[in-house]
């Protein structure tokens, strides 16, 4: 046999050294993996180790100006069975059937399914799922879960709006403020295997969710129910479709109240109520089209023809321009001419001569025409745009109706005329007791709104609303001579059925026929203000396709005197000498 | 060196025993933490299933090398031509016997029991060039000689390259460093690695030259891509070399702790076997991976001594030849593991899960410590 040779020792040496160079060389290698890319692949793997669940955050509550909740959260369970934890699967069908009052076979299937959850039940509430969790069987999963609930149920139910199954805002205040109220969704990042499997015993990522901000409204929940109730009276009475109340501050915009009865239930507004859905049936609408028109708050989202209530916006605009004075004296022959048409006047016979004060409280339209016909189409438009009446009040709620209004350039005399006492022409309910407020508040306008603020829940962070007021549109002294004009409307004119003793009350009538006239459907409207002298709240009613008698001054009028003497002694308003027995 | 007595006595190396118990058992210990979890899901809650298969295969490897080291190696020069005999019948049994797994054939089952004859053809390769070189003495330097060694190496190798590739590497290998000891020449052995270095270095753009001459299958070249950029193929070719690195990379200096593994949950595919230092790097870190290259570094080391004072030529050229086989496994696996160098199956000699390889390297090892058995240690 051959020797090892000192040329083979040295080769080996050489060969021993080569391979711990490599072994060195790969030892660096993962030095660089392991020390300088380690955060690289590190986030890597976990992004692909980590799965995402979120955690609901609760949705902020809806508060009135005093404090009162009325959009709340409460608390609901989901049950679901996980297969594989199961060990009694009778048992469990026999619970889940009884308590969730489910069909027998439907649980069964459920329960039997090859899956990894199955959701048994949504929405439980919170009695019964903590009933269900009492019995600690095995593989049933009791979540709980937050679910918007609504403690006056259909009160305003227009405004606040509700939520859907994600508890997502869906109209009013819940979707205009669904930013605010939302809050942020937690997260929990637990550790899984490849196969998506949850890891026991792994530390979880947690990020708390943050709950949604309350938000403070103007609204005032007693009011409201003055206001509703009012609403509800006059609406049987009168057999008419549907009746809004809204009360207002005039001086800042804060809404009060906001009323169009028939509401609708928030805690379930899916269903359509019998009687409406029957109507609504027959006139071949689809079940979503039907919700929608539920839904609708005609107050913001409809425009019809003012009436005679808009005769306010025609007298200051005449007063400011100084083409009328109170003193100033019109002839009513019961119509007028213009160009070639006769229009009339409500009172066949003529009121005959009286002065433009006796003409408002006699809501007298020849009156009226004659103030516009003097103001002209040019001055007229100018003030119906300085007013504010061609753009939107700016409402802090979803879907307000823009003003439908002839174009300046296409208005002849008789549009004018016509304008000048409230009709051809249409605005959103809103958009009326928002301009009569700036008339009568000394000339501000200001932006109608129900949001004061927001508070975190934990109460530390608080976020004010700020509504500035807007321009002023008026003197002070024609917003003077209305208050004096409409309270005169009130104390001796057509709106004497809203008077109550005691207290200074404005406001005026009206009576609008809707479209087509032919159709003799009329809405009674009222817009009243107290004190009359410094307006503290101002309220307009308006009555849909009222039947029997229906002018706005016999029908309208007494409902706003009634809800005023229930909410001035309640909003700290004290009682006044009448200016009528002063002057 | 073990006790320098002045008697005539016989030398044998524990340190290299020792090495071998604390790498089979570390071993053990990693594939039972890379495959718990995934044994318990496939064997029925078992989740020492690969463990304690590896364990009793272990065990017996370990009987059979205590047997091999006590006896004298020589007797096994006169078999090698019996052994390529067998080695080739094996090959050709399998390729057309063979269980395919994966699209391979690379088993033979008598019985229940299953082999890789690769194993086999690996030791037969070290055996029968150390013996047939020795026979050639001066004559391998010679064109004669060289043709004759390589009409050993090259087919055998060949023929298991065509089913599995890095086997085939790693046989051609070992006869090229067993050829590089026996002989006196330097300069055709560097020229070699020269170019194979190069060939690495420069491996894109020659990839792509030669798929362009069609001297390239098309799934080889993205191998290279792969190599070159696996974040650009997640899905494709890249997942698992991209797995590894997640493993490596969230280790850090400490790893997360034995046992504390997630890539071994179902994301590294196979972790017991090929891709076990991955999941050596997640769990024990950097520290862990360096110190196990380090013990490796302890085995060629001892390798080295018992080569260079080995009785004979042919003792040496034995302990050449397993040297080169565990260094070349240990190199490439490592650096497939850290994407050194594309992707191919190559298991770390202990460590991965296979029960025929861990018994040949423990035959193997048995050689290697029956050659330092040899060693006088008077003078």
């Amino acid at each position: 046999m051959n020797q090892t040779l000192t040329c083979h020792r040295k080769k080996i040496a050489i060969l021993c050294l080569a391979c711990l160079l490599l072994m060195l060389g790969l030892a660096g290698r993962l030095f660089f993996l392991m020390v300088f890319r380690s955060v690289h692949y590190s986030e890597m793997a976990e992004d692909l180790h980590q799965r995402e669940r979120t955690i609901k955050a609760a949705r902020g509550r809806i508060l009135d100006r005093n404090g009162t909740v009325i959009a709340d959260n409460r608390a609901v369970c989901t049950i679901s069975v996980i297969r594989s934890q199961i060990t009694d699967p009778e048992a469990v069908i026999r619970l889940l059937t009884e308590e969730l009052e489910l069909d027998e076979a439907e649980v069964r299937r459920k329960v039997e399914k090859r899956s990894s959850r199955e959701i048994i039940r949504t929405n439980v509430d919170k009695e019964t799922g903590d009933r269900i969790r009492g019995q600690r069987l095995a593989g049933v999963k009791v979540d709980e879960d937050y679910k918007r609930y609504y403690p006056y149920g259909s009160l305003a139910s227009r405004v606040l709006g509700f939520t859907g199954a994600d508890n997502q805002g869906i109209i009013g205040l819940e979707v205009q403020y669904e930013s605010w109220l939302k809050g942020t969704p937690g997260r929990i990042l637990t550790m899984t295997d490849a196969a998506g499997v949850e890891l026991d015993g792994m530390p979880e990522d947690r990020v708390e969710p943050e709950a949604g901000a309350d938000l403070v409204t103007s609204l005032d929940v007693n009011i409201q129910l003055y206001a509703q109730q009012a609403a509800w009276k006059v609406m049987q009475e009168k057999e008419a479709k549907q009746v809004s109340i809204v009360v207002m501050n005039p001086k800042n915009g804060e809404i009060l109240a906001m009323v169009s009865v028939p509401e609708f239930d928030l805690n379930d507004p899916f269903s359509l109520p019998e009687e409406a859905g029957a109507s609504l049936e027959a006139s071949g609408l689809s079940v979503e089209e039907r919700l929608n028109r539920m839904w609708r708050n005609p107050v913001i989202n409809d425009t019809y023809e003012p009436g005679s209530t808009f005769k306010i916006v025609t007298a200051a605009a005449g007063l400011e321009e100084g083409c009328v004075t109170l003193e100033d004296h019109f002839f009513c022959p019961g119509y007028r001419i213009v160009e070639d048409r006769k229009i009339r006047c409500h009172k066949t016979g003529g009121h005959g001569s009286e002065t433009f004060l006796q003409g408002a409280m006699n809501s007298c339209n020849p009156v009226f025409i004659d103030v516009g016909q003097k103001l002209g189409v040019e001055a007229y438009c100018r003030y119906f745009r300085q007013f504010g009446l061609l753009g939107k009040t700016g409402v802090d709620l979803p879907g307000e109706a823009s003003t439908i209004m002839h174009r300046e350039e296409d208005m002849g005399l008789v549009e004018l005329a016509t304008v000048s006492f409230g009709q051809s022409f249409q605005i959103t309910p809103l958009q009326l007791i928002t301009t009569v407020s700036s008339v009568i508040n000394g000339g501000r306008r200001v932006t109608p709104h129900l949001a004061l603020r927001t508070e975190a829940q934990e109460g530390s962070r608080i976020r004010e609303f700020d509504w500035p007021l807007g321009e002023t549109i008026l003197s002070e002294e024609t917003s003077a001579s209305m208050r004096f004009i409409l309270e005169q409307v009130v104390a001796e004119g057509s709106g004497k059925k809203a008077a109550l003793p005691g207290w200074r009350i404005g406001g005026k009538t009206a009576t609008s026929e809707k479209l087509p006239r032919s159709r003799k459907k009329y809405i009674s409207s009222f817009i009243g203000f107290a004190p009359a002298q410094d307006p503290e709240v101002i309220a307009l009613i308006t009555i849909d396709e009222p039947s029997g008698v229906y002018y706005g001054g016999t029908i309208a009028a007494p409902v706003i005197g009634s809800l005023f003497e229930n909410i001035l002694p309640y909003l700290g308003i004290r009682q006044q000498e009448a200016a009528g027995e002063n002057s | 060196m073990a006790g320098k007595k002045k008697r005539s006595q016989r030398f044998y190396d524990y340190s290299l025993l020792f090495t071998v118990v604390f790498l089979t058992i570390f071993g053990l210990i990693m594939i039972y933490s890379a495959s718990s979890y995934k044994a318990q899901i496939d064997y029925d809650g078992n989740a020492a299933y690969f463990m304690i298969r590896q364990g009793l295969i272990a065990l017996g490897g370990f009987v059979v090398m205590l047997i091999i080291s006590k006896m004298d190696y020589h007797w096994y020069a006169r078999l090698y031509r019996l052994a390529i005999a067998v080695s080739w019948i094996l090959m050709i049994a399998v390729s057309l016997f063979g269980r395919e797994v994966n699209g391979k054939k690379r088993w033979i089952y008598i019985g229940s029991i299953g082999f890789q004859p690769t194993e086999i053809v690996k030791i037969t390769v070290i055996v029968a060039l150390a013996a047939l070189i020795t026979r050639l003495g001066r004559n391998v330097d010679r064109l004669a000689g060289l043709v004759r060694a390589a009409a050993i190496v090259l087919p055998l190798g060949a023929v298991v390259a065509a089913n599995n590739l890095s086997s085939g590497i790693i046989i051609c290998g070992i006869g090229f460093v067993m050829l590089f000891v026996a002989s006196k020449k330097k300069l055709p052995y560097a020229l070699c690695v020269l170019a194979g270095c190069l060939t690495v270095a420069f491996a894109g753009p020659l990839g792509h030259a030669l798929e362009s001459i069609g001297l390239l299958q098309e799934y080889q070249l993205r191998r290279i891509n792969v190599w070159l950029d696996p974040e650009a193929y997640p899905d494709s070719g890249g997942y698992q070399v991209l797995q590894g690195l997640y493993a490596i990379g969230s280790g850090g200096l400490f790893g997360k702790g034995l046992g504390e593994s997630i890539q071994k949950l179902g994301f590294v595919p196979e972790a017991q076997n090929d891709m076990i230092f991955s999941i050596i790097c997640e769990e024990l870190g950097l520290f862990g991976a360096i110190s196990l290259i380090l013990v490796f570094m302890f085995m060629i080391y001892r390798f080295m001594l018992i080569a260079s004072n080995a009785p004979d030529l042919f003792g040496s050229l034995l302990v050449v030849g397993v040297m080169a086989h565990i260094a070349i496994q240990v190199i490439l696996n490592i650096a497939v593991v850290t994407n050194t160098i594309p992707n191919t199956g190559i298991t770390l000699p202990f460590i991965s899960y296979g029960g025929t390889s861990v018994f040949f390297l423990m035959v193997e090892m048995g050689m290697v410590l029956a050659v330092s058995n040899q060693i006088k240690l008077e003078k």
